[in-house]
Formats: structure tokens, C-alpha cells, sequence
């Protein structure tokens, strides 16, 4: 290299690389900031079927029109019966109702069980308000103990105005119960201690 | 002159295994990185050859042998993991193929070969941070290979699941080290490519010859600059996803675990935020080199210069905003869908003009079927056949019946393997005489690409009907029904295992017969700056500067 030219440009050169390399850093943060911000996305759109957490205990307005919600129970590594006491039932668009779902430890120990939950179809998420929920909240149940698990939630009125969900006529709220004491999933090298305890508030983060 | 300053620093020169593994010569680490992508597309395409023969017929054919031998597993076990080997196997090829075959050709190999001298800069900007970016290539290879050999899910061993690593089946479906392995590989590969990007984006912007304004650059420059943009944007986000799989599969994280309140389809939008950019940091490259080659055999410039610039510009940035059409089976709203089949479909306008731009710059030219002309016509020949499939399923409706067949089997592969990898060949027929300064045989070049191109198009054309009929991809077995075009698309892969056959041939006959290529074999077509130099160009070239008109 030309000895006059080499200084400046190297300079210059490192401003560019700077620059670069500010950018790929920036783009790992907005990776990550995808998480928090995923999550929001999906709690105000009710994308993939995530349940609004109604501030209100009643729709304004009762609609005169049926729809019928499925009630799905299902359960991951947990020894328990779990099961809605109804399978379905029809109400009004608009109508506050509750439904029972019902668990029993079949296992000879306390067990701790955390559910999960979704609707489908998965743009109706946006419409089914849950006023009480179980979902993500903690429960114990000792060997043999049966617990009646509430819901309370009504249907968004507005749901009528969506193209895809004005000829709706079901819509099925599914849970999925976990035990919370579970070893991590993945874990085989490096069981991740403590990881169970951590569990994150993830009622008020999903809006559930 | 350039004799001149060769002279001046031949003695400079490093010899021997210094020369290499301590190298900061654009050049010879050009011809490292693309000596690399040689032996792993070898490796990659055995791994395909032996996917093709597994499903030659109907039934387990070999894999379950295969990992009798490999793995020492008897009876049904064997079955077992033969299956699973199937899948590692398509995962590994994918994954090398993408990482360590076309993008170290394209923008390690030919990129930092070509660059520099075609903007008239002496080298890149950073020559050691050059050096480092190809030296992480071979560790990160051997990790991916070592990841075939040790365990992954319990009975199966190797990386399972195609190269898109979606979990569940990554975190909880797949216990083992064999995902940590290639996880690891990936961020080494990334790391590489990531140096290598910032190296020509400031290599571009800086050294450019006096004159050389970048509406005056060659597009092949153009498209590795693009390409570095690409990168530079992309790889983070893809280092982030893997690094949340990482932390979720071993430090209890829980960003794609459900139960804990994460989603597996925020990995899926990660991920393709990441992989749609890929492809075209596959192709933009590609699309450079037929721009030369085209411009220099039909003896006229390229039709529409800044048009094709900024083709290539508009494909870069629409590339981002169109990642969901890879997830239309996941539940996206029909609005979304809606967005997403749009913002898709623009992307073929852009590239209709670079299409139409290449045959505007054949029309009434002088045109010489060399060899490179040759591959640069099965390029946008077979380009525009995986582009037109590509229209076909950015559709939301017909994707729903499409999603996981052959059908997008058959696309991807007319748009890289027959597409991106023409591109390679074009590229290398066409700059071997400038690299070496040996003329290969034109008759073996041709052979090479009369067989290539029957070998891919048995392949690969049967595939479209396959997948129409429904044939899922990532599956080792498949109904009867299937057997006739599953046949002679295997038939198709030995052929064109013969034609990479061929290629190494040719390139041992050009080195044996050191036919003297001369400075410019190609004529008065060839008009960017590394036609100036002698073959092979000087240790260090422009110590004067080019004067560009």
C-alpha cells in the first residue's frame, strides 16, 4: 500500500467496520427483543390464540346468537385426571358464563400442576374473554384430592364484525396441565438447577 | 506495470504452509475458501446421492445398513436409526450445501478473488480479519460432520429435522449433543460470515479505484455488496434464535417451551426472518458473475446497467419483509396471509427485470458458446423455471396443499442447486484461466455441463409431480404409488454424480497440461479490470492504481 493513502483510509475503514459492527449488534438485540415483544403482540392481537384477560366482568351488549364452546382437556407428564365437567356448551355471543373443569391426582404424592391454554380457531383468541381463569396459576392437589376448576368468560360481541369469525359457530378452549416440578426438557447434559422454581408470572404476561 | 510491481514484492512473498494458514492475500484465501466448498459440496452431494438411493424403491433400502456399519446397531434398532439417519442426513446435507459449499464459493471464493481487483483495490480492507473468517470454516465444518456421529434423540444419532431446526424437536425432541454440536457449528459459520461481510462492505465503500464511482462498479461487485448487507442483517437474528434453542435445551430457558409460556412459532418467524434473506445471499452473488459472463460472450455491455443494480437492491429489501410465506400452515390470519402472498409476488417483478435484462443483453449480440456461456444459459434457463414455481407457492391457498412436498423440494432446488450452483460453474469456467492461468478443456467443460444439466433436470423435474401427488419431504418411505418418478429422479443424481466426476477431472487435466490461458482469453467482451491483469494476477495487484474511464 501507498504509504501517503494507508492512514487516513485506515481510519476511515475503521468507522465503517464500527458502524457494521454496531448494526449486527443491534440486530442480535432486536432478536431478542422479538421475545417480550412477540409476547405483547400476541396478548393485544390474540395472535395464535391467545385469550384476552377482560378488565370488565360483562360484555356491554348480549348478541342474539348462538355459539358453542368446546371445552378440551388435555395433559403433559402429569399423573392426573384431568377432564371439563362439560363437554360443550352452547350460550350467547356476549353471554358471561362459567364452566367447570375437574383434576384428581391419581398419584400417590402432593403433585404441583401449572396449565397451559389456547383456542382455536386461533383468530377467535382475540374475542374470548376470560374474566377467571386457573391457567397459569400454581395449583397442589394431594394424592387422591379432586379440585373444581372454574372459568368465567364471555365472547366479544365485535367478534361478529371479523370476516374470517362472523359464521362461527364453535369455538373450543383447550387446556394442557403440566407439573411444575418437571425435570427440563432437553436437559441431558447440564440439568439446569433451580430452573423449575423460576417460573415466570406468565398470567399477567400472556393476558390469560 | 502490474509485471513491475510484482517484482517489487516477490520477495514478500510467504512460501509453504506459512503462505496459507497465516495468509492475508485476498487471493489465496479466495482459493482456499474455494478449494473448501469443493470438498464439502462433495461431501454434500454424497449425502444427497445416498438420500436418492434410499428412495430409489419403495421400503428401507440402505440406511438401515448403513447404520449397522456406522453405528454398530443390530436388528430392529438398526431400522430405527437408519430412519433416523435418513433424516440426519437431510439435515446435514442442507446444512452444509447452504454454510459451507455455495455461500464459500460465492462470497468467500469468488468474492474475494474478484472484488478487490474488479474495483482496483490492491486487497481487501481487513486481510487478517480475512484470514480468520475462512479459518473458522474448518472448525465449524468438522462440528457439523462430528454432529452426525454422536447421539440425539434416544436410538438415533445425528441432527434430525431438516436444516430449519424448528422445535419442539430441537429442544425436548432431541436430547443428545448432536444438536449442540451443529448449533455451535452454525454460530462458528455465522461468525465467518459475519467478519467476511463487514470486510467487503468496507472494501467496497473505501477502495475503490479513483473514478471508480459505484454507479461505474461492476454488478458482480454490486451483488457482493448487497449480498454483505444481507448478511450483516440476517445472521444476528438467526445467532439469536440458535442461541435461545441453545439456552432452552441446556439452561432451562423457556422462549420456545409452551408449557412454561413460550411459543415454538416464534423460532419459526427467527428463523425465516433469517433464512428468506439466505436465499438471496445465495443467488445475488450469482446473479453478478452471469452478469459479466452474459455481457462478456454476447460482446456487448449489460443491458439496463443501474437497472440491474437496483434490481438487485429491491430483491435485497423486499427479501425481508416477505418471511411468512414459509409459515403459512401455522395459523397466520388471512390478512397477514394476504400481506405476505403480495409482498412475495413483488419480488418477481425485480427479478423479471434482471431475467429480461440478461436475454436484452443477448439480443443482436455476438454470442459465443464457451463454455461459462453455457452454464450462464442453464442458469437463467433453470432459474426462471424454479422462479415460476416459486410464484406458485407464494400463493396462501395452493401452499396449503403444497407445504412439505416435493413440489417445494423441487422449487428450492431449480432456484440454488440448479440455480446458484450453475452460477458457481459459470463462475469457474469463466475466472479459471484468470485464477490459475491454465485454459481447461472446453470439450470436458462442455461435457460437464451437457450431463449436469440432464443429471439435475432427471432429478429434480420428476419432483414437481411427486410433489402434486403429495409425496412429503423428509420422509424415508413412500407408497408404491410413487415409485416410478422417485426412480428416475434417483437415476437422475448418479448422473449427476458423474458430472461432479467430470468437473474434478477437468480441473486435474487443466493443471496437468497447463495450457497457458494468457491475460484475457475471452476477448474484447471481457472489459472489467481483472482482464488487465496477467494470468494468474500478480501477489499484489494495482500498486498504480487503474484509471477508470
Amino acid at each position: 500500500m501507498s504509504g501517503g493513502l494507508s492512514n487516513p483510509r485506515k481510519v476511515n475503514n475503521g468507522i465503517v467496520a464500527a458502524v457494521c459492527l454496531t448494526f449486527f449488534t443491534g440486530m442480535i438485540g432486536m432478536a431478542y427483543a422479538a421475545v417480550p415483544l412477540y409476547k405483547v403482540f400476541c396478548q393485544v392481537t390474540g395472535y395464535g390464540g391467545t385469550t384476552q384477560r377482560a378488565e370488565k366482568q360483562y360484555a356491554g351488549r348480549i348478541l342474539d346468537r348462538d355459539i358453542t364452546i368446546r371445552f378440551d382437556a388435555n395433559t403433559n407428564g402429569i399423573p392426573w385426571q384431568f377432564e371439563p365437567v362439560a363437554r360443550s356448551m352452547t350460550i350467547k355471543i356476549g353471554q358471561t358464563t362459567q364452566a367447570h373443569y375437574s383434576a384428581t391426582n391419581k398419584f400417590d404424592r402432593p403433585i404441583t400442576g401449572r396449565a397451559s391454554f389456547n383456542v382455536q380457531p386461533e383468530m377467535a383468541g382475540a374475542y374470548f374473554n376470560k374474566v377467571e381463569c386457573f391457567c397459569f396459576t400454581d395449583t397442589t392437589l394431594k394424592p387422591g384430592e379432586t379440585l373444581d376448576m372454574p372459568v368465567v368468560f364471555y365472547v366479544d360481541p365485535d367478534i361478529v364484525n371479523v370476516p374470517e369469525l362472523k359464521d362461527l359457530k364453535t369455538i373450543t378452549l383447550s387446556y394442557t396441565m403440566f407439573p411444575v416440578e418437571k425435570k427440563q426438557p432437553g436437559a441431558s447434559s447440564a440439568p439446569a438447577a433451580g430452573s423449575s422454581t423460576k417460573v415466570p408470572d406468565s398470567e399477567a404476561s400472556l393476558g390469560g | 506495470m502490474a509485471e513491475a510491481a510484482a517484482h517489487d514484492h516477490g520477495d514478500h512473498r510467504p512460501h509453504g504452509w506459512v503462505r496459507w494458514v497465516y495468509s492475508t492475500n485476498h487471493k489465496d484465501i479466495g482459493t482456499l475458501y474455494l478449494i473448501f466448498a469443493i470438498i464439502a459440496g462433495v461431501i454434500g452431494a454424497a449425502l444427497s446421492v445416498a438420500i436418492r438411493m434410499e428412495l430409489q424403491e419403495p421400503g428401507i433400502q440402505i440406511f438401515s445398513g448403513l447404520a449397522q456399519m456406522v453405528y454398530g446397531m443390530q436388528g430392529d434398532a438398526a431400522i430405527d436409526g437408519g430412519k433416523s439417519m435418513y433424516n440426519a442426513f437431510g439435515a446435514a446435507h442442507g446444512l452444509i450445501m447452504i454454510f459451507f459449499m455455495v455461500m464459500p464459493a460465492l462470497i468467500g471464493g469468488f468474492a474475494n478473488w474478484m472484488v478487490p481487483i474488479m474495483i482496483g483495490a490492491p486487497d481487501m480492507a481487513f486481510p487478517r480479519m480475512n484470514n480468520i473468517s475462512f479459518w473458522l470454516l474448518p472448525p465449524a465444518f468438522i462440528l457439523l460432520l462430528s454432529s452426525m456421529f454422536v447421539p440425539s434423540a434416544p436410538g438415533a444419532f445425528g441432527v434430525g429435522g431438516g436444516w430449519t431446526i424448528y422445535p419442539p424437536l430441537s429442544t425436548s425432541g432431541q436430547p443428545g449433543p448432536a444438536m449442540d454440536l451443529a448449533i455451535l457449528s452454525i454460530h462458528i459459520a455465522g461468525a465467518s460470515s459475519i467478519l467476511g461481510a463487514i470486510n467487503f462492505i468496507t472494501t467496497i465503500f473505501n477502495m475503490r479505484a479513483p473514478g471508480m464511482t459505484l454507479h461505474k462498479m461492476p454488478l458482480f461487485a454490486w451483488a457482493v455488496l448487497i449480498t454483505a448487507f444481507l448478511l450483516l442483517l440476517s445472521l444476528p437474528v438467526l445467532a439469536g434464535a440458535i442461541t435461545m434453542l441453545l439456552t432452552d435445551r441446556n439452561f432451562g430457558t423457556a422462549f420456545f417451551v409452551p408449557d412454561q409460556g413460550g411459543d415454538p412459532i416464534l423460532f419459526q418467524h427467527l428463523f425465516w426472518f433469517f433464512g428468506h434473506p439466505e436465499v438471496y445471499i445465495l443467488i445475488l452473488p450469482g446473479f453478478g458473475i452471469i452478469s459479466h459472463i452474459v455481457s462478456t460472450f454476447s460482446k456487448k455491455p449489460v443491458f439496463g446497467y443501474l437497472g440491474m443494480a437496483y434490481a438487485m437492491v429491491a430483491i435485497g429489501a423486499v427479501g425481508f419483509i416477505v418471511w411468512a410465506h414459509h409459515m403459512y400452515t401455522t395459523g397466520l390470519s388471512l390478512d397477514t396471509q394476504r400481506y405476505f402472498v403480495f409482498a412475495t409476488m413483488v419480488i418477481a417483478v425485480p427479478t423479471g427485470v434482471k431475467i429480461f435484462s440478461w436475454i436484452a443483453t443477448m439480443w443482436g449480440g455476438s454470442i459465443s458458446f464457451k463454455p461459462p456461456m453455457l452454464w450462464a444459459l442453464g442458469f437463467i434457463f433453470l432459474f426462471t423455471i424454479g422462479g415460476v414455481t416459486g410464484v406458485q407457492l407464494a400463493n396462501a391457498g395452493l401452499d396449503r396443499s403444497l407445504h412439505d412436498t416435493y413440489f417445494v423440494i423441487a422449487h428450492f432446488h431449480y432456484v440454488l442447486s440448479l440455480g446458484a450452483v450453475f452460477a458457481i460453474f459459470a463462475g469457474w469456467y469463466y475466472w479459471f484461466p484468470k485464477m490459475t492461468g491454465y485454459m481447461y478443456s472446453p470439450v470436458i467443460a462442455n461435457t460437464h455441463f451437457w450431463v449436469t444439466f440432464v443429471g439435475v433436470n432427471l432429478i429434480f423435474f420428476p419432483q414437481h409431480f411427486l410433489g402434486l401427488a403429495g409425496m412429503p419431504r423428509r420422509t424415508v418411505d413412500y407408497p408404491d404409488a410413487f415409485a416410478g418418478w422417485n426412480m428416475i429422479s434417483s437415476y437422475g443424481s448418479y448422473i449427476a454424480a458423474v458430472g461432479v466426476a467430470i468437473f474434478l477431472y477437468g480441473v486435474f487435466e487443466a493443471f496437468q497440461k497447463k495450457r497457458v490461458a494468457g491475460a484475457n482469453p475471452w476477448g474484447e467482451g471481457a472489459t472489467t479490470l481483472e482482464w488487465q491483469l496477467p494470468s494468474p494476477p500478480p501477489f499484489h495487484q494495482w500498486e498504480q492504481l487503474p484509471k477508470i474511464k
